[in-house]
């Protein structure tokens, strides 16, 4: 018996184990997710730029003779910037002879380059025709290199920077020509085949435009049928049906309602592919269950005390809804609505039925501009071969927590500041 | 244009609103300065009362012109230059009018005489159907007006009026969600008809190869078009059962220590710790598994001296069964208390331990609920898209290797219809199909999980 007891004693203690260890597993996962997310990512938000002394003449540029100065922006575009560019990488490093050598000395520097010298032109004509020092974004292989994702052990032939464009900057770094600095590009430039000119700004409008819609079209009807089915709704088939629907549609793939996107606003409706008013509609039929759910939660949790004292006083039952009950359900509606948008913000796989896969560069100004949204910009960038897009993939997935962290956090605030106790 | 009828519409409602409540005041005065009768509803249900029905014929006109002006203007153009334009084949008449329109609204210029012509006629057909549009617009929110100021007076019960209307539209709105759901069924039905009329079924559904390969041109090399699903069902399965083998356990036993073993302070962090994983949005989980998992199981297989592909279905399944704990964990706490503390009050007093309690009392009393969310978990996996299209990969393969590369349904359908294949052909079709299958599994799960749950669920007291 006394065996017996040490044998069960020992297996509780295991099988208590075995949950802790459970547990262990799941928040040790987690932790793993998001520490190799942070440890890519993080270096997204620094990029390399490399300081030239650039000589803008007339000449260099391109530009013809005695440009007058109302002339001068109309022609700025048209100048042959990396003319002067590689000029001046050429005076840095006069050792560089054969076409090789000059050509990787040149991919040195970004292709953005060219457009940050003609910016600096436009803002600071006086530029013109004298020397500058310019700090210019570097090429996203040698942002890689100072990061130190260049591993100098292996043969150059496996390489992606030769020896020579490693001892330049190694040169660079040493003449203090190379800096790292904060990669404002990354949060205000659109999108871009070059790693290091990519930036999140095109995606960011396109969530915001593509979420705007999404909760114009949701709120109101969320809360319409949410109201209705708890105050007015007779006990009947027709409201059992309705019911059964909306449970039915919340465990519902997001991808179906990709598709019914695709085959009615894209195929019947003729809407326009790829913009925030059909992604936005396409999203506001996959929250609309979860916002009626948590609308009626939030609007029973109202105490009947209350809706009795505003009929005894004379209101109808529309009066005391939206007088009374609405107002007081109104920070668990509020609370539950953020949630829903959150997990509309992070919603790829509808965004990609209704053509939200395109690669754009212009940022969407208005409902009808072809866009991305954020989750969809991080799924193209993964699948790009560069290894820098690694990086910066991690980067925007770091940035898409951070707005998820927040609207939740808003939530959680919101709820602690009205929540009132019945 | 349609911003400016808006607006107008919008003013012609607000000029009803005041008209109509100015009106009832003043019928309630009458004479100098003394009350004749009492309104039914305060003025502002008045007010209401013209408004709406001023502004809603108005914006019923304007809402048509939105919803049928594209269509109709093609085909009223198309019917004009009937003897120029490209005829049958839908798919060039499209391209006709797509050119047509750019011409008529500036955006590209053409040199084809026909599409000038046709966007000539475009451009006089728009602007008649606006001014049409227009007049009909202000002619029903002023006649609506009108109607709506003769009936109102003292005695006429507008706030039941507007009530009514409220409570009508309130209605409205959430048989949109059955609207919804037959929107659903209704086009994949339809489209997965147009596909089965070039497929049969029992090849779809028992066909044991895939490669949707249509040819675009007659002699087109490569174009099986073999359409048999059955890989991508067993690539389904197989990726669903990994996440089932690490989300039920994990899930299950996180549940159970939590409600019995941990104590609130252990609690107060592995709960929203547990919540934060369902929070993460599951393109994250497909970078994360694509990125870091795969490689990591590669290495590991081949050290071991297997053959792993880059994109095993372990990967893809371990992730998925990551994303899943939450899941299942909630689901079977919310089962779990559901059991009430005299079952497990009854076994420590008759000595269990509380393992043995838990093993023999709790968890078979908890387990209708308990199978029934591990339903719904499945439910949720096969439809889970994001980290099988990152993770998984895109071959039907029919085997029962997790070390080989398998695809799934909704990565099958993201692939055919992010390509670029005309919209009849068999192959973009056929992920509508798809489509349907995987709705009506997740609805057929939901549905079991439920009538599991409500059927055994024991009634205690």
């Amino acid at each position: 018996m006394r065996a017996r007891l040490v044998g069960r004693r020992a297996a509780e203690r295991r099988f208590r184990l075995a949950g802790a260890a459970a547990i262990g597993l799941a928040i040790a996962s987690l932790a793993v997710l998001l520490v190799s997310i942070a440890w890519n990512g993080l270096s997204a938000f620094r990029t390399t730029e490399i300081r030239l002394d650039v000589d803008l003449a007339p000449q260099a540029l391109g530009l013809p003779d005695g440009l007058s100065a109302a002339d001068l922006p109309a022609a700025l575009p048209g100048a042959d910037y990396r003319g002067p560019l590689r000029a001046a990488l050429e005076a840095l490093f006069p050792d560089a002879t054969d076409r090789r050598m000059r050509r990787d000395l040149s991919a040195l520097l970004s292709r953005g380059a060219s457009e940050d010298v003609q910016r600096a032109l436009e803002k600071n004509p006086a530029l013109l025709g004298r020397r500058v020092s310019l700090w210019l974004p570097a090429d996203d292989e040698v942002d890689l290199a100072r990061k130190g994702g260049i591993a100098r052990a292996v043969p150059e032939s496996e390489r992606r920077l030769s020896d020579d464009q490693l001892g330049w900057i190694d040169a660079l770094r040493a003449e203090g020509r190379l800096r790292s600095v904060f990669n404002w590009r990354f949060l205000t430039s659109g999108d871009s085949r070059e790693p290091e000119l990519a930036g999140l700004w095109g995606a960011l409008a396109g969530s915001f435009l593509t979420l705007v819609v999404c909760l114009v079209i949701v709120f109101p009807l969320g809360i319409s049928a949410a109201v209705y089915l708890e105050e007015f709704a007779p006990r009947g088939r027709w409201t059992d049906l309705i019911e059964v629907n909306i449970n039915n549609l919340a465990a519902v793939p997001s991808i179906v309602f990709g598709l019914l996107g695709l085959a009615v606003f894209l195929d019947v409706a003729s809407l326009p592919r790829s913009t925030p008013v059909v992604g936005g509609m396409t999203l506001a039929l996959m929250t609309l269950p979860t916002i009626i759910i948590a609308g009626r939660a939030a609007i029973q949790a109202v105490p009947p005390s209350i809706r009795e004292a505003a009929r005894g006083l004379g209101a109808s039952p529309l009066q005391v809804v939206t007088h009374h009950v609405l107002p007081l359900a109104l920070p668990g509606i509020l609370t539950g609505t953020i949630i829903g948008m959150g997990r509309a913000l992070g919603e790829t796989a509808p965004l990609l039925m209704i053509g939200m896969v395109a690669f754009i560069v212009d940022v969407p100004h208005r409902f009808t501009d072809a866009a991305t949204a954020l989750p969809v910009q991080i799924f193209l960038w993964a699948d790009s071969p560069e290894r820098a897009f690694v990086e910066k993939t991690s980067g925007a997935i770091l940035v898409l927590l951070g707005f998820l962290v927040l609207m939740n956090a808003a939530a959680i605030a919101l709820r602690r500041r009205f929540e009132r106790r019945w | 244009m349609t911003s400016l009828l808006f607006l107008l519409i919008a003013t012609l409602a607000l000029a009803g609103f005041a008209l109509g409540r100015r009106r009832v005041l003043a019928s309630a005065r009458g004479g100098i300065g003394e009350r004749v009768a009492r309104p039914h509803s305060l003025p502002g249900y008045y007010g209401w009362y013209v408004a709406l029905w001023s502004g809603l014929p108005g914006l019923a006109v304007a809402l048509a012109w939105l919803a049928f002006s594209s269509p109709t203007l093609d085909r009223l153009t198309l019917f004009g230059v009937m003897g120029d334009a490209p005829r049958r084949g839908s798919a060039e008449q499209a391209l006709f009018m797509n050119d047509v329109r750019n011409v008529a609204y500036g955006r590209a210029e053409s040199s084809d005489a026909a599409v000038l012509a046709a966007a000539r006629r475009f451009v006089a057909l728009r602007e008649r159907g606006v001014v049409a549009t227009t007049a009909a617009a202000l002619v029903a929110s002023l006649v609506g007006a009108a109607l709506a100021l003769r009936r109102v007076a003292p005695d006429f019960a507008a706030r039941v009026a507007i009530e009514g209307v409220v409570r009508r539209a309130l209605m409205g709105s959430s048989a949109l969600a059955v609207l919804v759901t037959a929107g659903i069924v209704f086009s994949l039905i339809f489209e997965t008809a147009r596909f089965f009329a070039k497929i049969s079924p029992v090849a779809f559904l028992f066909g044991l190869e895939w490669s949707p390969q249509t040819a675009i041109r007659a002699d087109q090399v490569g174009s099986s078009g073999a359409f048999g699903a059955v890989p991508i069902f067993a690539g389904t399965l197989m990726i669903t059962v990994i996440a089932m083998l690490v989300a039920v356990p994990i899930g299950l036993l996180s549940a159970i220590h939590m409600t019995f073993y941990a104590s609130p302070r252990f609690r107060n962090v592995a709960k929203p710790a547990l919540e934060m994983l369902a929070g993460v949005p599951t393109v994250v989980y497909g970078f994360f598994a694509a990125l870091m998992v795969a490689p990591v199981i590669r290495s590991a297989g081949e050290a071991m001296g297997l053959s792993v592909a880059s994109e095993s279905a372990l990967a893809a399944g371990l992730v998925m069964g990551v994303m899943i704990i939450p899941f299942i964990s909630s689901l079977a706490d919310d089962a779990i208390s559901a059991v009430p503390l005299s079952l497990r009050d009854g076994s420590y007093g008759l000595g269990a331990t509380r393992s043995e309690t838990i093993r023999h009392v709790i968890v078979p009393a908890a387990l209708p609920g308990i199978a029934g969310g591990v339903l719904l978990a499945v439910s949720r996996a096969i439809g889970e898209t994001m980290i099988v299209v990152m993770a998984a990969g895109l071959a039907a393969n029919l085997t029962a290797n997790p070390l080989e590369a398998v695809t799934t349904v909704t990565v099958q359908i993201v692939a055919l219809l992010t390509g670029d294949q005309e919209f009849d052909s068999a192959k973009t079709l056929s992920a509508f199909a798809l489509g349907l299958v995987l709705f009506a599994a997740t609805l057929l799960l939901n549905v079991v999980a439920l009538r599991i749950v409500q059927r055994y669920r024991e009634k205690y007291d």
